[in-house]
């Protein structure tokens, strides 16, 4: 019985992928607490896309070396996400219509540049629906440095972003730095989208982002409870993924987004039949 | 109820002389339309006033304007004697539907909210902090509730965490935006009698406020407001059939009685209730 635990582990690259999974797991259920209650889950779905021009103009300078794909991913993510403020704010347009223009726009670039290269197809496409089985160890080490610094940056601040994310009125009056905030939360939000799109890729980075915050949010009832008990539901769903795609051989970025979903399921299940009975 | 039985008093505890806030020549435009024109006045410390006037009147716009949060076209506003208010000085409640009563957070979380500015950046909340939470949660009757979610709380007590928040960040002027939109009469009642303990803090308190009645009984003066100030005098002298034409015009009901009394009711926004003064 123990054996099913056991045996995939015997692959190195279970192993790291398992790691990773964990990993961005948790980075992204904290970073995703802000996106749900701000909001944001459109704007996360967009970021995710819009790093694919980054990633294919890596790919053109740098060939197929992951660590400078990472940079070209983070740098383009960054890009957009202050060019949707700047776009809003210049043409005076709400903010979601906004997204959805730089969006498109990103988005096309990346396949217009891609459509450049021949014998692409198969590396990019780990960029497009993830590779966690194809995770280094220095890609390891990169996600773990990068989400380390994101949860270095929530702790911190805190206090703050949470005032920020309830009520950016008070926010005001405090005389907060509130845009500041606003672009270090942008910037971790790249961060963790940029570091989830080696797991689970560029078109199920959202899912990996709101699905745990969104079930945690089922039976928490304080901020850092959300965060805690949405990163332990994100590994979960890591960890379930991982296994059903080795005993399944179905596509590991899919098998993970899908365990989260069904814990969702469960849970939203169990908080309907607790509220009917109580 | 008739104007003698009124108690208005206009002298508190807190200093007289000095200005909480002073206006002068103000004016805001939306784009092409006044929200405010020109409007003047001296707003004394530690006093409680409602701002009353139909939609659209401005109430909104000027307690935004006071907070910091909207820019004024024309004019000039004083908080306290500087022009851009200090961090914390002012706390402004929001309208109930503004806030998500979703969001995860305890009722003392949103009253330490008030603190962040004081405890200041990379700092952790000290023991003070929490103490005044837990006093700020005792003066409006909450401390019993102060590990709830904040959805669980009545609309009266959703409203009172947020005077208690203001109480936590020690701000000396209150803002409230129709902090009885929606609430029934007992928690209208629980607000005021929290307003009234207030008074012993020595906080100046802004009330946009729909009830003439309510502004009449429970405020050391009102400002009647319709783009332009109209008056701003204790509701007995304010209230003049002249005033009241001037600041709801056709959505007015004015009824003068045989013993000088007068039953208006602002027909525009408010449930069919006669607001009698």
């Amino acid at each position: 019985m123990i054996e099913v635990v056991t045996t995939p582990l015997a692959y190195p690259f279970m192993q790291r992928g398992l790691i990773a999974a964990l990993l961005v797991g948790v980075v992204c259920a904290v970073v995703g607490v802000y996106v749900v209650l701000r909001g944001m889950a459109f704007l996360g779905d967009a970021l995710a896309h819009t790093i694919l021009p980054g990633i294919a103009i890596g790919y053109l300078v740098n060939g197929a070396n992951r660590g400078a794909l990472f940079w070209w991913a983070l740098g383009a993510a960054l890009v957009s996400s202050f060019s949707i403020g700047a776009v809003s704010r210049a043409a005076r347009m709400r903010e979601d219509t906004a997204i959805g223009i730089v969006f498109a726009a990103m988005f096309a670039l990346g396949v217009a540049l891609i459509s450049t290269v021949r014998n692409s197809a198969v590396d990019l496409s780990h960029f497009l629906f993830g590779n966690i089985l194809g995770v280094s160890e220095s890609d390891l080490w990169r996600i773990a440095a990068f989400g380390a610094a994101v949860l270095a940056v929530i702790a911190l601040f805190y206090k703050e972003l949470m005032v920020i994310t309830f009520d950016p009125v008070l926010a005001a009056t405090l005389r907060l730095p509130v845009r500041f905030f606003d672009f270090l939360l942008l910037t971790m939000l790249a961060v963790a989208i940029v570091v989830a799109i080696q797991t689970v890729g560029v078109a199920l980075t959202l899912a990996i982002l709101v699905t745990p915050p969104a079930t945690a949010a089922f039976f928490t009832y304080r901020m850092h409870t959300m965060m805690i008990a949405a990163a332990i539901l994100a590994m979960l769903a890591g960890v379930v993924g991982l296994y059903a795609s080795y005993y399944l051989s179905i596509a590991s970025g899919a098998a993970i987004v899908l365990a989260s979903t069904l814990i969702f399921a469960l849970v939203w299940a169990g908080s309907h039949l607790r509220r009917r009975s109580g | 109820m008739s104007v003698p039985s009124l108690t208005v008093s206009t002298t508190t505890a807190a200093a007289t002389t000095a200005i909480a806030v002073a206006i002068r020549h103000l004016t805001v435009r939306y784009r092409q339309i006044e929200a405010l024109s020109d409007v003047s006045v001296d707003i004394q410390a530690g006093e409680q006033i409602a701002i009353v006037g139909p939609n659209g009147a401005g109430k909104s716009t000027l307690l935004k304007v006071i907070a910091g949060l909207q820019p004024i076209t024309a004019g000039e506003v004083r908080i306290f004697g500087v022009e851009r208010a200090e961090p914390n000085m002012i706390a402004y409640v929001p309208q109930r539907l503004q806030v998500d009563w979703r969001f995860p957070v305890s009722v003392s979380d949103v009253v330490l909210m008030g603190r962040v500015g004081r405890i200041g950046l990379l700092r952790r909340p000290s023991r003070h902090d929490r103490l005044l939470v837990q006093r700020a949660l005792e003066r409006v009757g909450l401390a019993a509730f102060a590990n709830r979610q904040i959805g669980q709380l009545s609309g009266g007590q959703q409203q009172r965490v947020f005077l208690a928040r203001a109480l936590a960040q020690e701000a000396r002027l209150l803002l409230m935006d129709e902090p009885l939109v929606g609430l029934d009469i007992p928690s209208q009642d629980e607000i005021f009698r929290t307003l009234v303990a207030l008074r012993a803090e020595g906080v100046t308190i802004l009330t946009a406020l729909h009830d003439l009645q309510q502004a009449a009984r429970y405020f050391d003066r009102v400002m009647l407001l319709n783009r332009r100030l109209i008056a701003y005098a204790p509701a007995r002298e304010a209230f003049t059939a002249a005033n009241l034409v001037a600041t709801y015009g056709g959505h007015l009901h004015l009824q003068s009685s045989g013993d000088g009394l007068l039953t208006v009711a602002d027909t525009c926004c408010n449930p069919p209730l006669d607001d009698t003064v």
